[in-house]
């Protein structure tokens, strides 16, 4: 089992041909994702052979899911044109969209978010997020695919690296599915969003959460923990060093006078039991521990 | 980004809100002139991107020029909260007036915008909020729908401004309201929001910040300023390297944000066993890690005379380490006698073994391999404290 991608979702590319989308595509359908449409406008009726099929490109995702059935959309369009193409995949009430894109202005994400949460039928991963993968079974972005294995540990992390990081250490335990929900300050899928998901998902026994510094999300999933979470979860936390008011890397990562700190988000984990990493290394090894104690 | 108070007020202008005439110096012979222009008495005022300037003396009252010159001389070189003050706003003195406060936000835990206006301006609003919480409006601001007179009529009354001001009040809302959403900005608070005794709103004080994002359709560029990095951020920047200059003595390259946050601790906690070293910068060089941007990132981090060792952190996912060994391998040849002290190497991931193999075999002097992050971060620290 997996939480929201599995192997009979049907995925649909947003910019599928631009440079970047067609590189992903590539590695998507190699990792086995049933890839059933490229959207961009003004290219429909064309088509993209790739090494598994000929994926058909479409002018719009309305099209593209009334032709394909397709059920996901992956977002590779440029910063600008994100809103436009994130409320076109909303407006077509399509079930997920994981939106890629890097450099989204937060108003636009606001608006999207905004639009999504009215009509109530899409979900949003991202933006700014290296999507997420069912190990086995399918990919919905660009975490590589061959550096872990399927098996029942869940993983929710606003860092891409990071995940890739735990993924790897523990590829011999494997995972149902790993989500990078990204590192803007306002995103569609958060780790409470996550959490609830493996919670509820039989193929999972354990879940590894990576948060780091800015807002307080890591504060507000330890309270969901505590109250809703009976999996073993263990978690990491980045940007300890992080001087206050400088943004490190991702837009959301940024210390604001005493608010968003690595050791408050630590504090609260521990206080509702969760066990955290003092290195990447260190979390692998405590959630090896959990699943070889279960 | 964060602007300086004159910059938001240059903002409040082009949207119609109305602030107090006034220009920035740089000098105690500028803020003369400005103060002898505006033939009134002056308000000079630090502009240092941090609060709690008016306790620090950084806020003073000038009855003429020759007053305002004396003031600005004081404050300019001011450090506020480890903020210097480089210029000072000149702006005329306004009198006789109610001090209310408004803000919009971005509300990252609802994933909306927030406003926020009170009828208890003038002081910090958490306090407000801690003491007098009936006397501050809080309300979500759907971003689709966005901000209308009726809400910001709404907002005034909750927030308990006198009738015969909110009007007033709420057209300078809605038109505040226009800064945040036209300019892309993350935050827009203006703590006072003057009302005279003849019912006119100003701003008497501002605070913008930019969404970087955005700076794609606006003018925003000019309000970027230097900071006190000896231009290391800036020159990254020019080579659109995501840096962050910090105080430490580790140089630290590696790919994603996540990653890199997670390298400076992991060599800070190392560090605590040797001399008590740091780390010297953030640099995230992205998935890619092509030769190129290594060379350039190294390059800058070199140039840093703090730093004594460097230490490289990569995770080969989809550019594998075979390819990101490649790179340094280049990078190195390119950097020639630049390379002026150790680099610890890390690669993990695709084609880890490879990669490290192909370090191996260029042996570069000043190269050292190590499989783990830890084991990486110990040997940096030990360089850079030896």
């Amino acid at each position: 089992m997996a939480i929201f991608l599995t192997k009979d979702s049907k995925v649909l590319i947003q910019g599928m041909t631009g440079a970047e989308g067609t590189r992903h595509t590539a590695r998507m359908l190699a990792a086995g994702t049933d890839i059933v449409a490229g959207v961009t406008p003004g290219k429909g009726g064309q088509a993209v052979d790739f090494a598994e099929r000929r994926v058909p490109v479409f002018g719009s995702v309305a099209e593209a899911m009334a032709e394909t059935g397709a059920d996901v959309s992956v977002v590779f369009v440029p910063p600008r044109f994100a809103r436009g193409a994130v409320e076109e995949a909303v407006d077509a009430e399509i079930p997920l969209c994981v939106v890629i894109t890097e450099g989204v202005p937060v108003h636009d994400t606001l608006r999207f978010w905004a639009r999504a949460r009215a009509t109530g039928k899409t979900r949003i991963i991202g933006p700014n997020c290296p999507g997420l993968i069912s190990p086995g079974q399918s990919s919905a972005g660009i975490i590589p695919a061959d550096i872990t294995s399927a098996g029942r540990i869940g993983l929710v992390s606003k860092s891409g690296t990071l995940t890739y990081q735990l993924m790897y250490e523990l590829r011999d335990i494997g995972f149902s599915t790993a989500v990078g929900i990204g590192g803007d300050p306002v995103i569609g899928t958060t780790h409470i969003d996550a959490l609830q998901a493996f919670q509820d998902d039989p193929g999972t026994d354990a879940i590894v959460m990576i948060g780091e510094i800015g807002g307080d999300a890591e504060e507000r999933a330890a309270a969901y923990i505590e109250q809703h979470v009976t999996k073993p979860v263990v978690a990491y936390v980045a940007g300890f060093t992080a001087p206050e008011g400088k943004t490190m890397g991702h837009a959301g990562a940024i210390v604001s006078g005493s608010a968003g700190t690595a050791q408050a988000k630590k504090e609260a984990l521990e206080k509702v039991g969760v066990r955290v990493g003092k290195t990447p290394s260190e979390t692998a090894r405590l959630m090896r521990d959990t699943v070889q104690t279960r | 980004m964060d602007l300086y108070e004159y910059q938001a007020k240059e903002l409040f202008a082009r949207h119609g809100i109305s602030v107090p005439p006034g220009q920035v110096a740089a000098t105690p012979q500028e803020a003369r002139s400005i103060a002898a222009e505006l033939r009134a008495p002056v308000v000079i005022k630090a502009q240092v991107k941090t609060g709690g300037r008016g306790k620090a003396g950084g806020v003073r009252l000038a009855p003429g020029p020759s007053a305002a010159e004396d003031e600005a001389r004081r404050i300019l070189g001011m450090d506020i909260k480890g903020h210097t003050a480089h210029t000072v706003l000149v702006e005329k003195a306004t009198g006789g007036f109610e001090e209310y406060y408004a803000a919009y936000l971005v509300d990252r835990a609802d994933r909306t915008l927030l406003a926020m206006v009170s009828s208890e301006g003038g002081m910090d609003i958490e306090e407000v909020a801690a003491t007098k919480p009936e006397a501050l409006a809080r309300m979500p601001i759907d971003a689709a729908s966005g901000l209308d007179l009726e809400t910001a009529r709404l907002l005034a009354s909750r927030a308990g401004l006198p009738e015969d001001v909110q009007d007033a009040v709420a057209a300078t809302l809605v038109r505040l309201w226009e800064v945040l959403v036209e300019e892309d900005a993350l935050l827009v608070e203006v703590n006072p929001l003057a009302c005279t005794s003849d019912r006119r709103v100003l701003a008497l004080d501002g605070k913008i910040t930019l969404d970087a994002n955005a700076a794609f359709r606006h003018d925003h560029a000019a309000f970027a300023d230097g900071s006190d990095d000896g231009g290391l951020e800036a020159r990254a920047r020019a080579k659109h390297l995501n840096y962050v200059k910090l105080d430490g003595q580790v140089g630290v390259i590696g790919n994603g944000a996540g990653l890199v946050m997670s390298t400076l601790d992991v060599v800070a906690y190392a560090g605590e066993r040797f001399d008590g070293v740091r780390p010297a910068n953030f640099l995230d060089i992205g998935g890619g890690a092509s030769a190129q941007v290594m060379a350039d990132g190294l390059e800058i981090i070199l140039s840093d005379p703090d730093v004594r060792a460097v230490l490289v952190n990569v995770f080969g996912g989809i550019t594998a380490c075979d390819a990101v060994a490649n790179g340094i391998v280049t990078a190195l040849e390119v950097l020639g006698e630049g390379a002026r002290c150790p680099i610890v190497v890390r690669l993990d991931g695709n084609n880890a073994e490879l990669g490290r193999e192909i370090l191996g075999d260029a042996g570069h002097p000043m190269v050292r391999v190590v499989t783990t992050m830890d084991g990486a971060a110990e040997l940096v620290a030990e360089l850079a404290a030896a």
